[in-house]
């Protein structure tokens, strides 16, 4: 081989290898560029925001004190779930909502690191103690939902399963009417 | 050169036994949380189990393959005895003595907190300080690999530093970083509350804290295998590195990119605002720029082989490559798997889509694919062609390792493609057990039967490879000659200095850790929420 030869194989080599480096590069600016239209344009982005509490006083005053969780109606005609994890079960055990209705959960940990998983649906979120997630949900089938806790949480974490139950829009109403917060609970 | 052979045995049979230790551990967890298990009277024990195993696979197992193996290519890449061998061993012992201070605990059910920490669980203080010493133990290592180099540098001023030590002392830093995040998580945060100096701990900030380490930690297991990849493979297969340049930038984007990502496992979080998880979400996709570019240097490294051994055609020469050879087994087995998770890994890593599969069994299918698939086969491999020069006795039973990898393979894919698939259907992670016999839950007991049937398969292509290199001890002497390494096509002559060097490269890593991590840590640290500690096995 003269060193013309070698010259040549030198450059294709380095021109083959450059092509599929940019195309690498276009495959991974694409990638975050549609992440960043789906985020911006869809809305569809993780928690944005930071909210703290105290988990040592939760159950004393607040948001998340015994008698405000659950299921409320909004005057919008929305409706904001309050629910807390703590080892190891979820207050309220089951959560019921309407269906086809634009849900907030809000909810935090009283104690260590939970998770809150509604099967068969992309609501994943932790519970951090100290903190408040908030994550908006939507139902559009009626039914049971399996509502296990996805993160480690000692020893106990295996049977830390709650429920979302999907009911009627106007079931739902109707039994928002009484006031107060709804859960399975009296169905 | 190898002349400090017991010392780089030493590392890599105290690695493959913990392995193995591991593994048992693992395809017991397997099946006992499937529904050919009964269920456990007592759960605790599966997350011993699971924090033994977790802990092993996490921080000693890959660790001591990584420093056992830099070990051997600083001497026979630099052509130089090892410096501070003393030092090395010191290292060694600490990890030995770290190894057991952490078991301990962990057997006796004193630190079921997962290798994960999290915190507020906390364990016994024994558990975190033999963690540190492990983690110790590996920053002489990082430390000698350093001096090694600069060694070498004083004797060949200007000289290209050979790839394989070009990327094993990159490796070492990635470590000595990536280590730093658990190391202020555990000696500011756990430790303390531990030691009952404090009782309150912010649980926020201990998982950003963590993610600084649990992200580029993979890469730092990955890196012997990508070094496996560039400068063994092409050597064993008869072939070529296609570009030096290329592997040299590859390792080197390793380096930079690997670190500020890791939020990326906060997504679901809520201590972390939208910018910075978006912001680490778009950095993470960085990283699968190196692995591109890996997986084009090496297929083209692999063609150039094929064709030198006279294959033809488009896709013709992939006939003629040595299929018999258990290096070009486990490169092969190695990308199929690499290809499957870093697929998923996309999904992980989205911004979008993470929330469908975050913390099922999903996560825990994709990265036992990865790391024990793509990158413990490799480990694998390492082992087989190092062997005979650490032993001088050959490792007769080709035929047994080809059928160790396939096994390896095979039980692989059985045990986590039906673990994706569970996860696709909202299976938790990390449970002792499952009420199979609920409706919504009885379609997910057919793909746990058969991820715990690989766990199994598994297990005895574990088992073989320990019998392989425990017989290798004893096989018949042989001449290994020295051990090289691949060289690439074109061999370069000098090599510019941002690809000789790596200074610019750490400077650069730490620079953008600051960016991406600063603001959220310090945020966190001065929000004050920190909350009361649990101590688990206080019971």
């Amino acid at each position: 081989m003269s060193t013309g030869q070698a010259h040549g194989s030198v450059e294709v080599a380095a021109r083959v290898e450059r092509r599929w480096a940019t195309i690498a590069v276009i495959i991974i600016v694409g990638m975050a560029l549609l992440a960043a239209f789906a985020g911006i344009h869809r809305a569809t982005m993780p928690q944005p925001r930071v909210e703290t509490t105290d988990p040592s006083r939760i159950h004393l005053s607040g948001e998340f004190v015994e008698s405000n969780l659950g299921s409320v109606l909004e005057a919008n005609g929305n409706v904001t779930v309050r629910a807390i994890g703590q080892q190891y079960s979820f207050t309220p055990a089951c959560i019921v909502v309407p269906v086809d209705t634009p849900i907030t959960l809000r909810a935090t940990s009283a104690d260590v690191v939970h998770g809150i998983l509604v099967q068969g649906t992309n609501v994943n979120t932790m519970l951090v103690p100290g903190y408040i997630s908030e994550q908006l949900m939507r139902f559009t089938k009626t039914g049971d939902y399996l509502m296990p806790c996805q993160e480690f949480c000692s020893f106990g974490h295996e049977g830390m399963w709650g429920k979302i139950k999907v009911i009627d829009k106007t079931d739902f109403a109707n039994r928002a009417k009484a006031g107060g917060r709804l859960s399975c609970v009296g169905q | 050169m190898l002349v400090n052979r017991k010392l780089i045995l030493a590392h890599f049979w105290l690695a493959f036994a913990v392995f193995g230790v591991a593994l048992t551990l693992g395809a017991w967890q397997m099946f006992i949380r499937s529904p050919l298990g009964t269920w456990l009277s007592n759960p605790e024990l599966y997350y011993r189990s699971l924090t033994a195993h977790g802990t092993v696979m996490g921080y000693v197992f890959p660790t001591l393959v990584a420093m056992g193996f830099g070990y051997a290519i600083s001497e026979s890449a630099l052509e130089q005895r090892l410096v501070g061998v003393r030092w090395a061993w010191t290292g060694f012992w600490l990890i030995v003595a770290g190894s057991i201070m952490a078991v301990i605990p962990i057997a006796l059910g004193r630190a079921s907190v997962l290798y994960t920490f999290y915190p507020p669980l906390i364990g016994n203080i024994f558990y975190y300080l033999g963690v540190v010493l492990v983690v110790v133990g590996s920053w002489i290592w990082v430390a000698l690999m350093s001096i090694n180099l600069r060694i070498w540098r004083k004797a060949h001023p200007g000289a290209p530093v050979p790839l394989a030590m070009f990327a094993n002392v990159a490796g070492s830093y990635l470590w000595a970083w990536t280590a730093v995040g658990a190391a202020l998580e555990l000696l500011l945060q756990i430790i303390p509350v531990a030691a009952g100096l404090k009782n309150t701990i912010d649980a926020g900030l201990a998982r950003v804290f963590f993610s600084w380490t649990l992200h580029a930690i993979v890469y730092f297991w990955l890196m012997p295998t990508y070094i496996a990849y560039y400068t063994i493979v092409p050597r064993a297969i008869g072939g070529r590195v296609y570009s030096d340049s290329m592997a040299r930038i590859s390792f080197i984007l390793f380096l930079v990119v690997a670190m500020p990502i890791g939020m990326h496992h906060t997504f679901a979080d809520p201590q972390v605002g939208a910018g910075f998880k978006f912001i680490h979400s778009a950095f993470t996709a960085l990283v699968a720029l190196p692995t591109l570019l890996t997986v084009f240097t090496i297929c083209a490294s692999v063609e150039i082989a094929a064709r030198l051994r006279g294959g033809r055609g488009l896709f013709g020469w992939l006939r003629a490559l040595p299929w018999d050879n258990p290096m070009m087994l486990a490169l092969a087995f190695s990308f199929v798997m690499l290809g499957f998770g870093g697929a998923g890994g996309l999904i992980n890593m989205s911004y979008q889509l993470d929330a469908s599969i975050h913390n099922t069994q999903w996560i825990t299918g994709h990265f036992h694919l990865i790391f024990g698939g793509a990158i413990v086969i490799m480990y694998f491999a390492i082992a087989y062609d190092l062997w005979p020069h650490l032993t001088g006795r050959e490792l007769i039973d080709v035929r047994l390792i080809r059928t160790q990898l396939w096994l390896w393979f095979i039980g692989m894919v059985v045990t986590t493609f039906p673990w994706h698939w569970v996860g696709i259907l909202g299976m938790p992670r990390r449970m002792a057990y499952f009420d199979f016999a609920d409706p919504a839950i009885a379609p997910q007991a057919l793909s746990v039967i058969f991820s715990a049937i690989g766990g199994f398969v598994l297990l005895t292509s574990g088992i073989m490879f320990i019998v392989i290199l425990a017989r290798g001890m004893r096989a018949p002497q042989v001449d290994a000659g020295a051990y090289r390494f691949a060289v690439a096509v074109h061999q370069p002559a000098t090599v510019p200095v941002a690809l000789n060097t790596h200074a610019l490269w750490v400077a650069l890593m730490i620079a953008l850790t600051i960016t991406n991590y600063g603001y959220p840590i310090l945020n966190l640290a001065t929000t004050g929420t920190s909350v009361p500690a649990v101590y688990v096995g206080a019971q």
